[in-house]
């Protein structure tokens, strides 16, 4: 039996911070941005009583890259970002997973395209789960909804990357970096010795870590084997939450801060009669599929996005019931009466209609 | 300083032979290309430092991309120009061991500038080898930030004019000026004498490091006679006559003196 943990008060970056630090995180690396900047600065504080190490990066270019070789070193290795600085990420994201290294990277989402804003998006969800940078690149994607979450699931990423020999990521947003929670703080774990591949510089045979492949077969059979470890996560690691789904006719479908939000409408509309659920996707990447073989008379996506995830939702639905989709772009965020709304209007808008 | 990598045969004595931190593989490296020499200068010096199995070597995007598979040392091979931040990375998680990368002209000078000049200003005790030959190589032979002025290449078919291309960049000189740098030389490999001061250099570069001093980096210039259009022999000269003028040798900085 562990000591019984204690409820702290954090911020969300910081006990994200804290977490990576308590599941053995020994080097890290970043460059300021908001609105995840709270994170570096706890890491700067707090990593190097911790035995860690602690870079400010003169880029999120160099950020990714010194994971990738403190990674590469057998080190548990992590880096933080925004929007903006994701997208620099993305060269060095696709020679992690070419190399097939284990790192975590956070994304805290913000307003976007380009310079946009400091608010809260999840606009990065196509870059987080489509490919990351160029090739055949998939990384897992942990999507926390709240403080506590993220905690349990920064410990989570570590070991996800560790046992697939990828990089996981927490796609978090602006109102979950930046809110306070009571949390409760998981134990400090020893990390694990560094793993058999690592380049650790030592007398024994050589080690290489590459992403460079230039004869065509052999790159196909390096790719091939990603992508068995790609079906391995799809079948194994999706996971989901589900709220009030049993016996309802619209099924709202969120993640993250959103995702709390759409929980609170659907209590509202519970209480007018409507039969509401939601389904929360936890993994981005892998998507849960297995939820959406709900007999849901219709499906209503709600995202902090112009609608990225609703493409998802749409091929695990195939075509079974309409998918509608209600979203707030530029870092608005939805008061749980307009997800109700949006509810409503999906409820209406369909009723009558054949299954 | 000759290391002597396999026991004498019959009635004669090896006096000379591969490195040990060398692999015993061909290269792929062109007909009179000096990258295979420049291996071997690093190969020799780790011999004698005596630091094979702590060394890891981080390999550049280029003709060098395959140095991993020429050393007998653990490696990491980095994006275009990321070689210094991959370096940091190792070197912070694993600081009693020698971290080294091998960069060309394109990869350190251009898309790694920021990279390079960071590591530097961070004073990462790293060892840097900085080979210039003016020109991207495996690309084939198209302009590098150190292409020469009027020098022709794929992307200056009519010489590099400094009003449209701008200028050579001169790397050791602007990274010497930096406290974080312990040790800046040049070398060139056009005869034995330079190569063996070459060789001190680089050796230098790595003392730098081991002795907790700061960043070394030699920059080795280099020879491309495929892309320079003239034989191994020409090249030689055509370094010593037209690289060594605007790119002079020398140490720039040497907090070890």
């Amino acid at each position: 039996m562990t000591r019984p943990m204690t409820r702290v008060l954090m911020k969300g970056n910081e006990a994200i911070a804290e977490a990576a630090i308590r599941a053995g995180c020994k080097a890290y690396f970043a460059y300021p941005i908001t609105p995840q900047t709270e994170l570096a600065e706890y890491m700067a504080r707090r990593l190097p009583e911790a035995g860690g190490v602690f870079v400010q990066a003169e880029s999120e270019v160099a950020a990714i890259n010194m994971v990738y070789g403190a990674a590469g070193a057998g080190a548990r290795a992590m880096t933080s970002t925004s929007s903006p600085g994701f997208s620099l990420m993305m060269e060095g994201l696709s020679y992690v997973v070419g190399a097939r290294l284990p790192c975590v990277v956070v994304d805290v989402m913000r307003g976007g395209p380009g310079l946009g804003n400091i608010a809260p998006s999840q606009g990065d969800y196509f870059q987080a789960t489509r490919s990351l940078g160029h090739g055949d690149s998939h990384g897992i994607v942990l999507a926390p909804s709240t403080v506590q979450e993220a905690v349990d699931l920064v410990g989570v990423a570590f070991d996800l990357a560790d046992r697939y020999r990828l990089p996981a990521l927490i796609a978090a947003d602006g109102l979950l970096g930046q809110m306070m929670e009571p949390v409760l703080l998981p134990d400090p774990r020893t990390p694990p010795p560094a793993p058999v591949w690592a380049t650790t510089g030592a007398d024994r045979d050589r080690r290489v870590i590459t992403s460079v492949y230039l004869v065509p077969e052999d790159l196909e059979r390096r790719v091939l084997d990603l992508m068995e470890t790609f079906r391995v996560i799809e079948h194994v690691e999706p996971r989901f939450e589900t709220y009030r789904t049993d016996d309802a006719d619209v099924i709202v479908v969120a993640y993250g801060s959103m995702a709390r939000i759409a929980r609170s409408a659907v209590d509202r509309v519970r209480r007018e009669g409507i039969a509401a659920g939601l389904v929360r996707p936890i993994t981005l990447w892998p998507f849960p599929r297995e939820p959406f073989g709900r007999p849901a008379r219709v499906w209503l996506v709600a995202e902090l996005s112009g609608g990225q995830m609703i493409q998802d939702v749409r091929l695990a639905v195939d075509g079974r019931a309409p998918v509608e989709f209600y979203g707030r772009v530029g870092g608005m965020v939805p008061s749980p009466l307009e997800i109700a709304n949006a509810i409503r209007s999906a409820a209406t808008k369909k009723e009558g209609a054949p299954a | 300083m000759i290391t002597v990598a396999e026991p004498p045969r019959g009635e004669m004595t090896l006096v000379a032979g591969r490195p040990r931190a060398l692999l015993d593989v061909p290269t792929h490296y062109c007909p009179g290309c000096t990258h295979g020499l420049i291996h071997r200068l690093v190969g020799e010096v780790i011999d004698e430092l005596e630091i094979r199995t702590r060394t890891i070597g981080v390999a550049s995007v280029g003709c060098s991309v395959f140095a991993y598979d020429y050393f007998d040392v653990d490696f990491q091979q980095a994006a275009h120009g990321r070689a210094p931040a991959v370096a940091t990375g190792i070197k912070r998680v694993l600081p009693d061991r020698v971290v080294f990368t091998y960069q060309g002209d394109g990869d350190l000078a251009s898309i790694g500038a920021a990279e390079i000049l960071h590591a530097a200003a961070r004073g990462e005790r790293i060892t840097v080898i900085f080979v210039n030959n003016a020109v991207y190589g495996m690309t084939g032979g198209q302009m590098a930030p150190t292409t020469l002025p009027g020098m022709r290449t794929t992307t200056t078919p009519l010489g590099r004019d400094v009003r449209v291309h701008g200028y050579p960049l001169r790397m050791t000189e602007l990274l010497a000026q930096l406290d974080g740098v312990a040790y800046a030389a040049r070398a060139a490999v056009i005869d034995p004498a330079h190569i063996v001061k070459a060789k001190r250099a680089i050796r230098a570069a790595f003392t730098a490091q081991i002795e907790d001093r700061g960043l070394g980096l030699v920059e080795v210039l280099s020879t491309c006679p495929i892309n320079w259009g003239l034989d191994p022999i020409q090249s030689l000269k055509w370094c010593e006559t037209h690289m060594i003028p605007a790119y002079p040798l020398g140490v720039f900085k040497n907090v070890l003196a």
